[in-house]
C-alpha cells in the first residue's frame, strides 16, 4: 500500500532538509508556484477529495475557496497542531519526523490562497516536537524556501511557530484564534466564518497538521492518484491512532474506508491477552462509542456518519470485556468536565452536573431517578452552545448511557457485571 | 522589574507577531521558564510590556493549565488519567506515585524535590499509561520506573 503522509517515517534523520530535498523535496512547491495560478491549485485540491483530517472532515479545496478575493486585509494560514483528543497522537509524530512535508505544504497552501503569513499553534505540552518543527523552520529559512522571493519568484511568506499553554478547547478552530490573539481560548459565534472574519480579523484558513502535509503530494502525484486511494468521496488515506486494550497501540496509515475490525485485529495486534472487544470509540473521545456489532464499518467519514458515530481525529480507543462501562463513562465525563472553557452555561453546568451524577452511579449511591435523568442533562447540553464541545458531551457520554444502560442499572442495584 | 537583557529576549519573540497582544502566551512561557512560576508581580510587568491591562493578563494566566502562579517541585509528575491511559492502569500509577511521594494531586513534597499533578490527555495514548516528567514525555509506566525516577532525582 503507498504511504502518504508517513512515506518518510522510520528512515533515517527523515527531519532534515537535506533528506527531505533528496526525495522530491519542495518539487511540488516549485511547481506550484512556477507553473500554477492559485485557482487551479485549488482546483486539484477539490478533486483530490482531501478532507479536514483534524475531525471535521470539510472538504479543503472548498474551505480554501471560501477565501474572498479582492480583500485588501491580509489573509492568514493557522496550522492547527493543537492536538489534544483524546486518542489522537499522530500530528506529533509529523511534527517531529516530517516537519517539511508540513512546511512545504504551506507554502503550497499560502501561495493558493494569497496568504504571507503563516502561524502553526502547537500545544504547549508538545516541547519536543515544537522544537523539532521550529529547527525545519530555520533550515527552511536559509534553504531560501521560506522567507522573501521564494525559489526565485515574487512570492515571499513568514511562517511563525506558536506555543499553546494547556488547554484542550484551543483545537475548537475558533477558540485557536481567541488564544493566539493572546486571549483566553474562548470560542467564537459561526458565521462570520474564520474565511472571512479570522486571525486580527483577516481572512484566515484553519488547517489541521495532517491535511496539510498531504499537500505536496497531491500536487506531484495529482489529485486523481491521490481520490482513488481513499473511498468515495474520503480521498486518499489517514494516519488511524489505535491504543487501548490493542496488542500493538500505535499509528497505522490506512486507506480511508479500511474496516474498523481489520484496523482492530489486523493491523494494531488484536486484543491485549486474547480478551473480547466489548466497546470501541473510533474517533477521539467526542465520537459516540461503538459496540462489537459495530465494529464491520468502513472507517471514513460518512460510513461512521451514518451509523450514528463520527470519524473525528481518527483516534481509535479500545475497550475489553473487562472494562465497568460506568467508570469508562466516569473518564470521558471527567475530562468534559475539566476541559469545559466555561463560556457558556449549559455546557459550563452541565458538564460538571453529568461528571457528578455519574460519579455518584458509580460510587453505588445513584438511584433509577439519576439514570432517568441523565439523558435529560447531557441531551440539553448539545445544541445550546457556542461550539461543538457541548455537542460532544451529549454525544459521547449520551452513547454510553444509552448503549449499556443494563450496567448503570446494574451499578443502582448494586450488581456486578465486570 | 524586567531587565533590559530580558525585554531584549522578549522583544524577539515579539517582533514575530502582526499585533502585540498575540505574543502574549509565548511571552508568559517564557517568564515561566526563567522564574518557574508567574508571580503577581511578572503579571504586571507582563502588561506593562504588552501595553495590556494587567487583569487580561491575569486572567489568561488563570485560565491556561499551563502557567503556574505556585511553584513546583524540582521533579514534576504530570500524569494522565484520560481513557486510553485509564484503560491501561493509570489510576495504579497514580496512586503509586502518592504512596511512595506521600503527597495528594496538586502537592509538592515538604523538601520541594517531587510534585504530582492529574492532567488530561498529553497525545501519547499509544504509550499508555504516561506522564510528562518536566519536559520529558514517559511511557509505558509501571512501579520500576517510578521507583527509579524517584530514586534518581532523591
Amino acid at each position: 500500500m503507498e504511504k502518504v503522509a508517513t512515506r518518510h517515517f522510520g528512515q533515517k534523520d527523515s527531519h532534515l532538509l537535506i533528506n527531505y530535498i533528496k526525495d522530491d523535496g519542495y518539487k511540488a512547491a516549485r511547481k506550484a508556484l512556477t507553473s500554477m495560478a492559485p485557482p487551479q491549485i485549488i482546483d486539484e485540491l477539490k478533486k483530490s477529495n482531501l478532507r479536514g483530517l483534524g475531525g471535521a472532515g470539510f472538504p479543503t479545496g472548498t474551505k480554501w475557496s471560501f477565501i474572498p478575493q479582492g480583500n485588501p486585509k491580509p489573509k492568514y494560514l493557522v496550522i492547527n497542531a493543537d492536538e489534544g483528543e483524546p486518542g489522537t497522537f499522530k500530528d506529533k509524530y509529523i511534527l517531529e519526523l516530517d516537519p517539511h512535508a508540513l512546511l512545504e505544504g504551506i507554502l503550497i497552501t499560502c501561495f493558493a490562497i494569497g496568504s504571507h503569513k503563516a502561524y502553526v499553534y502547537i500545544r504547549g505540552e508538545y516541547i519536543k516536537p515544537h522544537q523539532a518543527f521550529q529547527a525545519a523552520v530555520d533550515e527552511a529559512y536559509k534553504a531560501g524556501f521560506l522567507g522573501k522571493n521564494i525559489m526565485g519568484t515574487e512570492f515571499h511568506l513568514d511562517v511563525v511557530v506558536h506555543p499553546g499553554a494547556g488547554a484542550y478547547i484551543c483545537g475548537e478552530e475558533t477558540a485557536l484564534l481567541s488564544s493566539l490573539e493572546g486571549g483566553k481560548g474562548f470560542p467564537r459565534l459561526k458565521p462570520p466564518f474564520p474565511a472571512v472574519v479570522g486571525l486580527f480579523n483577516c481572512p484566515t484558513v484553519i488547517n489541521n497538521v495532517e491535511t496539510i502535509s498531504c499537500v505536496p503530494p497531491i500536487i506531484n502525484k495529482g489529485a486523481e492518484w491521490y481520490a482513488k486511494l481513499g473511498s468515495e468521496k474520503n480521498g486518499g488515506n489517514r494516519i488511524f491512532c489505535v491504543s487501548g486494550h490493542v496488542n500493538k497501540p500505535g499509528i497505522y496509515e490506512l486507506p480511508n474506508g479500511t474496516p474498523l475490525r481489520a484496523i482492530i485485529y489486523e493491523h494494531a495486534g488484536g486484543m491485549l491477552n486474547g480478551r473480547k472487544l466489548k466497546a470501541v470509540i473510533p474517533g477521539g473521545i467526542s465520537a459516540p462509542i461503538l459496540t462489537p456489532d459495530q465494529i464491520d464499518v468502513k472507517m471514513d467519514f460518512d460510513s461512521l456518519k451514518a451509523i450514528g458515530s463520527m470519524a473525528g481525529s481518527g483516534g481509535i480507543i479500545v475497550m475489553d470485556e473487562t472494562t465497568d462501562m460506568v467508570w469508562a463513562a466516569l473518564v470521558a465525563a471527567r475530562f468534559f468536565a475539566h476541559e469545559s472553557c466555561g463560556q457558556c452555561s449549559p455546557c459550563r453546568e452541565g458538564s460538571g452536573w453529568v461528571y457528578r451524577q455519574i460519579k455518584r452511579i458509580y460510587e453505588g449511591h445513584g438511584t433509577p431517578q439519576d439514570l432517568r435523568n441523565l439523558p435529560g442533562i447531557v441531551n440539553n447540553i448539545g445544541g445550546n452552545t457556542i461550539c461543538a464541545f457541548g455537542d460532544a458531551i451529549t454525544m459521547s457520554v449520551g452513547s454510553y448511557v444509552a448503549k449499556f444502560k443494563h450496567e448503570f442499572e446494574a451499578k443502582i442495584k448494586k450488581e456486578v457485571t465486570v | 522589574m524586567f531587565t533590559a537583557d530580558f525585554i531584549q529576549e522578549l522583544d524577539k519573540i515579539t517582533v514575530k507577531y502582526d499585533q502585540k497582544k498575540a505574543a502574549l502566551l509565548p511571552v508568559l512561557h517564557h517568564v515561566q521558564e526563567k522564574d518557574g512560576l508567574i508571580t503577581p508581580e511578572a503579571e504586571k510587568d507582563v502588561a506593562k510590556y504588552l501595553e495590556l491591562p494587567v487583569s487580561h493578563v491575569h486572567q489568561v494566566v488563570c485560565f491556561y493549565h499551563l502557567f503556574r502562579q505556585k511553584k513546583q517541585g524540582k521533579v514534576h509528575f504530570a500524569v494522565c488519567e484520560t481513557t486510553a491511559c485509564a484503560l491501561r492502569g493509570a489510576e495504579d500509577i497514580i496512586g503509586y506515585i502518592r504512596q511512595r511521594l506521600n503527597i495528594k494531586p496538586g502537592e509538592t513534597t515538604p523538601d520541594g524535590k517531587f510534585s504530582l499533578e492529574v492532567v488530561e490527555c498529553l497525545g501519547a495514548c499509544e504509550t499508555a499509561p504516561m506522564m510528562q516528567c518536566n519536559k520529558e514525555y514517559k511511557g509505558f509506566l509501571d512501579k520500576k520506573k517510578i521507583d527509579e525516577l524517584i530514586e534518581k532525582n532523591k
